[in-house]
Order: C-alpha cells, then structure tokens, then sequence
C-alpha cells in the first residue's frame, strides 16, 4: 500500500508532465482512496507495475482534453491513434518519472490502452486505488494508483 | 564532430506523436533524418540499411526495449552518437545506458530547449 510521501511522488509527476509538455500547469486536486474500479473516460494509459511493487498507474482523459493536449504538442493529427498513443505516453512518462523516487526495481510496462465505453480496467483483488484529480483548462482527468 | 558536415539521425521511440515531436522541434540543418522506428528490432534492421550517425532512443518499447538497442547498436557501429530519451528516470538507468554505449540521457517530459541543448551537446 503506498504512503503518503509515496504518493507525492505521483502528484509532482504528473505537475510536471503538465507544465512541461502542455507548457500550462494542471491543478491537482486532493488524492483519495477508494475501492473498486473507478469511473474511467473515454481513453485509458495503463501501464503495469512490477517488481518490488505490484498493481497498475493507469492515465484517464476524456478526447475533449487529449484534443487540447496535442494542440499544445503542436501535434496536427487528431486522430482515435494518436488520442490512443498520446494516452498511453502520458501514463510512461509519469509512471516512468516516479523511477527516480523508486529505483530501478520499479518495473513498467509498455502502456496498454483503454478506449470505448466500459473498457475493463485490470485490478487486483484486495488492492485499493489512489486517485489524484487532474484539472486542466476546463477539462478533468484522473490519475490513478494502485500498487502494493 | 564537424558542425558543418550533414549527420543521418535515427528516430527511435515507441510513440509516433515523441517522434513526430522529436523531428519536428529539432533545429538542426545538419541532422538528416533517414528513419524512424517504434522498437528495437526495426531499429536495428533501419541502422543497418540507413547507417545514421546518430540516434536517440527511447528505452522502454515493445520487441526489444532500448538498453538492449543500445548495445547492439554500438557493436554495429562504435562511433554512433546516442541520445536516450525516456521517461525512465532513476540514475541506474541513465548509468546503464551510458555503460552500454550511449553519449547523452534526456528526461521525459522535456521542453524543446532542452531537446537542442542534448542534441548540440551530442555532437560537440
């Protein structure tokens, strides 16, 4: 089960993914836990986690942000790929980010990508969720993680 | 190397938005790009046929993942300039790709800045 301290790891990860890719910051709301599958939108970065901690960190936007993003990419192809694609990099690069708090032993995955009405998101049973509201514009996305 | 002489690049990343991204915010007229390709496997088959002069690589990619690429790469071509770009951002990591042969190591998110700054680095 992440700490606190863990999961600040997390929030200053996807800040500066923010910051720096979309050149705008985000407005991370306060994290809470929650068990179940959370509510996801219409594109979903999952990207697994092994090694010395087990579970998923898994991206969630609706195409209306994505759209946005890649705006701010200066990226022209808008479509239902590069939303697919772009999903997935935001998760490796956050995900990949909290290597320099987890060292190497924190194992990722390529991204696996969600997309459609209720895709079904892999969960542990027993695992409980951290979800960390991203507000960006006027757009909500969520990050959320689950780890041993 | 030479600023004046034209240098072949090799794209590497599993992402076609980073190396659409990658390409187009470059700002150098001697880098020449001859390939871009999505894992390791396709990037050896392009470097073979394409010989590039340098190459940035992104280290976690289906098939076969960069640290891998690297190595294999090197050994093909020892001179090759290599730019890990990746999200991966532990120092074992940074220190194992260097240790395998690459000359730079450019965190994920970066601003196109920063992606000039390690491009000019690389090939000073």
């Amino acid at each position: 089960m992440l700490h606190e301290q863990e999961l600040k790891t997390f929030v200053e990860g996807t800040t500066n993914f923010f910051e720096v890719a979309a050149q705008q910051p985000a407005s991370i709301g306060s994290p809470y836990l929650m068990e179940g599958a959370p509510q996801v939108h219409e594109y979903t970065g999952v990207i697994n986690v092994s090694g010395k901690r087990e579970g998923v960190v898994f991206f969630t936007a609706p195409k209306a942000m994505l759209t946005v993003l890649l705006m701010k990419m200066q990226e022209n192809d808008f479509s239902h790929e590069t939303m697919r694609d772009l999903v997935g990099e935001v998760a490796n690069t956050i995900s990949g980010n909290a290597r320099r708090d987890f060292g190497r032993e924190f194992v990722i995955s390529v991204p696996c990508v969600l997309s459609g009405e209720k895709p079904e998101l892999p969960q542990k049973p027993g695992l409980r969720s951290f979800i960390i509201p991203i507000n960006w514009r006027s757009h909500s996305a969520k990050l959320v993680v689950s780890l041993t | 190397m030479n600023a004046k002489r034209s240098y072949k690049l090799l794209i590497v990343d599993d992402s076609n938005i980073m190396r659409r991204r990658i390409e187009r915010s470059q700002q150098f007229e001697e880098l020449q790009l001859v390939g871009t390709a999505g894992n390791g496997v396709d990037a050896i088959e392009l470097f073979k046929m394409h010989d590039p002069d340098v190459v940035t690589m992104d280290l976690t990619m289906p098939r076969m993942d960069g640290i891998e690429c690297i190595g294999k790469l090197v050994a093909l071509k020892p001179a090759v300039r290599i730019l890990v770009i990746s999200a991966l951002a532990d120092k074992a990591t940074a220190v194992e790709a260097m240790e395998k042969g690459a000359n730079g190591f450019l965190n994920k998110p970066f601003t196109d800045r920063q992606l000039n700054e390690a491009f000019a680095e690389l090939m000073r």
